[in-house]
């Protein structure tokens, strides 16, 4: 009895750890790599003996990057601006300035052979006691060559010596403004108050003199031993910036009035008038330089190079670097705000000739060969600008097959002639990830059109002729859209026939296939009435737009050769292709359509709309926007760019605090006094947008009758109901005459009326119906046509399952009334465990509460769910996507993708390793790491690399981003495809520190 | 719901088969089940064929649970005529003689057959007590709420249960985010929780008379709320529509329901509601199957599953192509002759589920699952 007892306790027992074991064997999550570029960077710096870049963004986050695929990323506690950024000479250190007016160390730490971005110290400067805050604020580093002192100038006018890395005061060798002012001639106007301290240079001959420039113009060349001046030289202007020149003769100063001035260092003190001033700009008031560099050139004269200085009244608001070079004269023009910049020069110790100048910009960074005539922009690996133009729908597309990946490179790299051929010049550190078993696409679809002067093709011999300043167009930066009817809505590609489908705002729909050449043809639309005649409808919103009616050249790339264009033009909201049938599916708001693109004809529509639904006839969904969400909305932004505008002015750290704690507090206070409200009521056939399709499907199955499938096409709307359409399709031999047919078949209308988001067909072993070709291609079994289909109806309350052909329920899974969450992304993912061949396929759930759940096909229970986004973060939620091997991608900032990934299996992660200057570095086999791609063998998912010492094997993963506009710009798809050509996005991982490895599931 | 109760009698004849019953005497005609006419035409049709023309009646007839409902108005005539399968038995009486309690749910449950019905109706006069004053009957008979499990929570809670379905009623409240005071080991202290901020007039919520603003919601159809934000709750609530069941803990703890109800007198309308046996709620009409529990439910989640709404599934009829043909034509004639269709099992299940239904999955056995309840629950289905 005993026995028995025990026995089945520990039977039970055994197999609940066995379900637990097989959980943890497939699933985990983690977050991995970032993907875009950083949002609101803050700073930038550069270490010329570790050859790696640092980034320092608002939001306190610091991004080092390499050679592509080495990159590290680091988060400060404090959550604020990261305002400098500055590697310690020849270490592996580096030192951050917060707004906070704190103080970092970071390192880089092999372990394990990779190496980690690791936080070490920090620091605030404590001033003697009763001092005013200002006294201690930092304004400048300079961290001194010998790698062992920190200099630190303050608003105050001090300097500060700090020892490193353990940021020890050295008290004594502090410079004080009252030693300073006190040798300062009496005659000079800036004696009275020298302000703070706006630059700290170091004698590139002698490192133990520095360079002090005070904001009122003043600069002092300063003997750190003797702890006396050695020179003074009595500028009058409001300083900026100022350099040392190499042979540590002459200094260059820039000040606010747009001028620069040299200085001969002479020993003789005082130095009372430059030896040189010039307005590069001048006649004209001129706003600031903010930064000057002069390098010597072996061939011919130096280079200058300087931001800013632009004429205030006409170019005042241009964001411009200058590159002088004897007679050549550029002002490079950014589209955005520029941060930083620094010059990479040749050789082992970086002391050779300029040769790429690196900028950051507000919005993307953008490197400039300098070797090259013309000064070309060399394309970047990383950091890719994915919202040169908003990111409106992206899509994912995994294993892409080596054919279609080496033609789209193809295309891309015969558009973007206008690039440099110089190797990236950033390669620190080495990228030891595994090379990606698979190629994926991340497609994105964007709100509006490149400018094409943003390009810098089109400007390379522009502003020659008379213009001054010589502006050239450089970046891609560019948000504003030409016209929001262009902006891509959905985006489907099939990776094996190289179709793709793109669909807009004003209703229209492109099909495209890639071609190697370039063609001229006509794109013809095919008007497709969704509202069947129903009358009594006027169409408030906007206008279609309008076809070209001549022939159109097409380079080489993705060719558009059929439109179909909706009326009334509403926003497409679904669409999907068939490339085996040749089809295209395509809904609105008012109902769905059929399009055979290989007969170039229009098959069925089916208008869903409830005549009743007035607000989805007149217009565009912005119309439903509540007028108190919108005031809501718009005192947020009021309130935030306040505080931003405040956030500029770094002094005021702490009143911006104050400031910020009271306006939250007055925002709690104001949500205490009128509470938020929600409207308990029953979805009712009523309610605006029933009738909008989220979601269209294609399968081939059993609809009619349990012995022969035929194919199908099935839509979901917003109104939970669910429309299915038996299609005749000709046999392959007649296709192009026979004429196609479609038959309403079901129509099945949840009670619940929650919208569908998803419809799956299972085959007669319960897996998902593979995609359109993959069988073709022996890359997906074939579905098992004995037994019965099921069709899974993925509504945003519940999953449910139905029989077929007799549609009656059978299982479900009821999310919304279980946790109150709402299911907004879903896709079917194919999940395996390290060591077991077997796959087995299941639902990944994305809900309104930023959790995402695997759901077991095809019994559709929850398996395991992890918090992954947070519920605010809307707009995060709303981009993300899932690939087919359990990985996913969202926003988490207009610029930047963050990827997980919820497979054991596949995993991608950066492993890179940076090794200190001093020691000795193996070189990296080829200094230009231009890994390529291409020679990847075409794989399929199942011969994902099995190595087993920890190395997860990673499916490669480049991000395309394409903007699809209209077919005038379907270059610019091209273009921007081939951007991605280029990028090993997938290797520019960087560890996240404190991403967990593992989150046990929280079963 | 109704719409699944109308698609099958469309295809049932289009003939109604009357048999009424005045006194002791039967007449037999049958009505256009498309046009039946309205309920005035009707009562002096009935007043003709029984030739009692100046006789003021009381229209009463069995519907297929076998209650006793009454035929007053056009649309209780129209419900009598579209649920008539296909026979409409009707009972009528004498106004002045008219015994008002034989209406009502309470029949179903105590006497459960015409046979019963009838036979209270032919009580003799003798036994009879002196007639109840009469008060007009309402004009719509449905139950809009219910107070349930009132013997398994403390008293200080209320568990209301909305009938949604079937009608065109608005639920009609809102919610919001508030902060309620819990005692707990460590003392009082404030939570976040989720209030009743406005009733919708007109609304069910508001008709029902159990729900009020400031009242403390903790419960959704058994799944608790706390930790749960608005929006979350929000979407439950929307999720759990069709079937709302909300505990609530009253702002107004007056007239809340005493469980030993032998002491301490119960007051106010929400006392005498919880029992809804008695309440003017309990008269139910075919087509709102839902609201037939006529006991205290106890276990509700049970319910619940078994409750779950019916989704309308339409396949092209006639004019489908031959792929199609099949398929849909075994569907409807299905429909319309047997009785074990989706719809009517739900239907029983629904009756019957009370606790004892433990979950739907086991949907292969359904039928056998269903017949089953029905033989045990002895219960006479008129069709």
């Amino acid at each position: 009895m005993l026995n028995t007892g025990t026995m089945k306790r520990f039977r039970r027992h055994g197999h609940e750890s066995q379900r637990d074991k097989h959980k943890q064997d497939l699933y985990q999550f983690n977050k991995t790599v970032e993907h875009g570029f950083p949002h609101q960077p803050s700073s930038l710096g550069y270490s010329p003996s570790l050859q790696l870049m640092a980034i320092g963004t608002r939001s306190g986050a610091i991004k080092l990057y390499g050679a592509p695929g080495v990159e590290f990323m680091g988060l400060h506690d404090e959550n604020t601006a990261v305002t400098q950024v500055h590697f310690l000479p020849n270490q592996v250190e580096l030192v951050t300035l917060l707004e906070d007016n704190s103080l970092h160390m970071w390192t880089l730490r092999a372990h394990n052979s990779t190496s980690e971005l690791l936080e070490i110290g920090r620091f605030t400067l404590s001033g003697p006691p009763g001092a005013p805050p200002s006294v201690t604020r930092v304004t400048a580093v300079l961290a001194h060559s010998s790698g062992e002192l920190l200099l630190l100038g303050t608003e105050g006018g001090h300097v500060f010596v700090v020892e490193v890395p353990g940021f020890r005061e050295l008290e004594e060798n502090n410079i004080s403004m009252e030693d300073v002012q006190s040798r300062v001639p009496e005659d000079y106007v800036g004696r009275r108050n020298l302000e703070c301290v706006e630059a700290l240079h170091e004698n590139p001959l002698n490192p133990r003199q520095v360079l002090i420039g005070y904001s009122r113009g003043l600069m002092v060349l300063w003997d750190l031993d003797r702890q006396r001046p050695v020179q003074h030289f009595l500028g009058t202007q409001q300083l900026e910036s100022v350099w040392w020149m190499e042979d540590g003769g002459n200094i260059l100063s820039s000040h606010s009035d747009g001028s620069y001035c040299q200085w001969t260092v002479t020993g003789e003190d005082p130095q009372t008038e430059p030896e040189k001033q010039e307005t590069p700009y001048g006649a004209f008031p001129c706003k600031a330089i903010s930064k000057v560099i002069q390098l010597p050139s072996k061939q011919g004269p130096p280079f200058l190079i300087f931001s800013g200085g632009m004429p205030r009244a006409s170019y005042g608001d241009r964001h411009c670097i200058s590159v002088i070079k004897s007679k050549t004269h550029e002002a490079l023009d950014f589209t955005s705000r520029i941060i930083d910049f620094f010059i990479i020069r040749e050789g082992e110790n970086q002391t050779g000739e300029p040769s790429a100048l690196v900028v950051l910009v507000e919005e993307e960074l953008v490197v400039v060969d300098l070797q090259t005539e013309g000064w070309p922009v060399i394309q970047t690996p990383y950091l890719v600008p994915l919202h040169c133009s908003a990111i409106t729908c992206s899509h994912h597309v995994s294993s892409i097959p080596l054919k279609l990946w080496e033609r789209v490179q193809a295309a891309g790299a015969h558009q973007n002639t206008h690039y440099s051929t110089k190797p990236w010049p950033i390669n620190g550190g080495q990228n030891l990830a595994p090379d990606p078993p698979q190629r994926d696409l991340l497609l994105t679809g964007t709100a509006g059109v490149f400018h094409t002067d943003a390009d810098p093709n089109d400007n390379m011999n522009q502003g020659s002729e008379g213009e001054w300043p010589p502006f050239r167009k450089v970046g891609c930066f560019d948000p504003y859209s030409d016209d929001p009817r262009l902006g891509i809505q959905k985006i489907h590609l099939c990776k094996y026939s190289g179709y793709l489908t793109v669909a807009g705002t004003a209703g229209q729909i492109l099909v495209l296939e890639l071609n190697d050449e370039a063609a001229e043809q006509m794109v013809e639309a095919t008007v497709v009435d969704l509202l069947q005649g129903q009358e009594g409808f006027r169409w408030k919103g906007q206008a279609r737009l309008d076809v070209r009616e001549e022939p159109v050249l097409f380079p080489p790339g993705f060719q558009p050769f059929a439109m179909v264009q909706c009326q009334p033009p509403a926003v497409v909201t679904a669409i999907t292709l068939h490339s085996e049938w040749k089809l295209v599916a395509f809904g609105t708001s008012h109902g769905f359509g059929l399009y055979d693109y290989h007969q170039r004809n229009n098959i069925l529509v089916k208008c869903t709309l409830n005549p009743s639904d007035q607000m989805a006839l007149e217009g565009p969904l912005s119309r439903v926007k509540s007028i108190k969400k919108s005031l809501r909305q718009s005192f947020r932004r009021i309130r935030r760019s306040r505080v931003s505008m405040r956030k500029h002015h770094t002094n005021n750290a702490a009143k911006l605090q104050e400031i910020n704690a009271r306006l939250e507090a007055e925002a709690l206070q104001e949500m205490e006094l009128a509470p938020v409200q929600r409207k308990i009521e029953a979805r009712s056939s009523d309610d605006s947008f029933t009738g909008l399709v989220r979601t269209l499907y294609f399968a081939d199955t059993f609809v009619s009758d349990g012995t022969h499938s035929t194919p199908s096409l099935w839509a979901g709307t917003n109104g939970g109901a669910v429309f299915a359409f038996v299609l005749r399709i000709p046999p392959q031999e007649r296709r192009a005459e026979d004429p196609l047919s479609a038959q309403a078949a079901k129509e099945i209308q949840l009670m619940h009326r929650a919208p569908v988001v998803g419809l799956v067909v299972l085959d007669g072993k319960g897996a998902p119906l593979p995609e359109p070709l993959e069988v073709a291609h022996d890359l997906a079994r074939s579905p098992e046509m004995h037994g019965s289909h099921h069709l899974l109806v993925v509504s945003e309350e519940q999953l449910k399952m139905f029989t077929l052909p007799k549609v009656s329920s059978k299982s479900k899974l009821k999310l919304t009334a279980v946790d109150g969450s709402r299911v907004r992304r879903v896709g079917v993912a194919w999940f395996g465990s390290k060591t077991d061949e077997q796959l087995e396929s299941s639902l990944v759930v994305l809900t309104n509460q930023g959790e995402l759940h695997v759901i077991s096909l095809p019994s559709i229970k929850m398996l395991v769910h992890y918090p992954c986004i947070r519920k605010e973060d809307v707009s995060g939620i709303a981009s993300c996507v899932f690939t087919k091997y359990g990985q996913g991608f969202y926003l988490i900032s207009p610029s930047e993708f963050e990827r997980f990934s919820l497979s054991t299996r596949w995993v991608v992660e950066a492993r890179c390793l940076v090794e200190p200057p001093l020691q000795m570095r193996p070189k990296n086999p080829s200094s230009p790491v231009w890994r390529d791609q291409s020679d990847g063998v075409a794989t399929e998912h199942r011969n994902f690399n099995k190595e087993s010492g920890g190395f997860e094997s990673s499916p490669n993963q480049v991000m395309e981003h394409a903007l699809l506009n209209d077919e005038r710009v379907l270059q610019e798809i091209q273009k921007s495809l081939e951007g991605e050509q280029m990028t090993f996005l997938e290797n520019n991982l960087k560890t996240t520190p404190k991403a967990g490895n593992v989150l046990s599931n929280g079963d | 719901m109704n719409k699944n109760h109308r698609a099958p009698s469309n295809r049932t004849l289009s003939a109604v088969e009357v048999k009424s019953k005045f006194g002791a005497e039967f007449r037999r005609f049958s009505l256009d089940r498309s046009k039946p006419g309205r309920f005035d035409e009707f009562y002096g049709l009935l007043q003709h064929v029984h030739r009692i023309p100046n006789v003021d009646l009381l229209v009463g007839y069995a519907d297929v649970h076998g209650d006793l409902l009454p035929i007053n108005n056009d649309d209780n005539y129209h419900k009598a005529i579209t649920v008539a399968a296909p026979l409409l038995r009707l009972f009528l009486q004498r106004k002045e003689e008219a015994d008002y309690s034989a209406f009502g749910t309470d029949t179903v449950t105590r006497k459960k057959t015409p046979a019963a019905l009838a036979a209270v109706l032919l009580r003799p006069d003798a036994t009879k007590k002196k007639a109840p004053i009469i008060i007009s009957l309402p004009k719509d008979f449905r139950p809009v709420s219910s107070i349930i499990d009132v013997d398994i929570l403390p008293e200080t809670h209320r568990r209301v249960r909305l009938y949604k379905h079937g009608q065109e009623k608005p639920l009609g409240f809102y919610i919001r985010d508030g902060s309620s005071v819990r005692v707990t080991p460590q003392g009082l202290e404030k939570v976040p929780g989720i209030f009743i901020s406005r009733m919708v007039p007109g609304g069910l919520a508001e008709s029902t008379g159990l729900l009020a603003v400031n009242d403390e919601v903790l419960e959704v159809n058994g799944i608790e709320v706390s930790g749960k934000s608005l929006d979350q709750v929000t979407d439950m609530m929307i999720a759990n529509s069709h079937n709302l069941i909300i505990t609530v803990k009253p702002a107004n703890q007056r007239n809340n329901v005493v469980r030993n109800s032998g002491g301490a007198a119960t007051s106010g309308s929400s006392g005498r509601s919880s029992d809804s046996n008695t309440s003017f709620y309990g008269f139910s009409i075919p087509g709102s199957m839902a609201m037939a529990p006529s006991h205290i439910i106890q276990n509700y989640e049970a319910d619940e599953e078994s409750e779950d709404e019916e989704d309308l599934v339409l396949e092209p009829d006639g004019g489908a192509k031959s792929l199609l043909e099949s398929g849909a034509a075994a569907r409807s004639t299905a429909s319309s002759s047997m009785p074990a269709l989706p719809r009517y099992e739900s239907h029983l299940e629904l009756r019957h589920a009370n606790g004892t239904v433990a979950s739907s999955s086991s949907t292969g056995s359904l039928n056998a699952h269903t017949r089953r309840n029905l033989e045990e629950d002895g219960t006479v289905i008129t069709l």
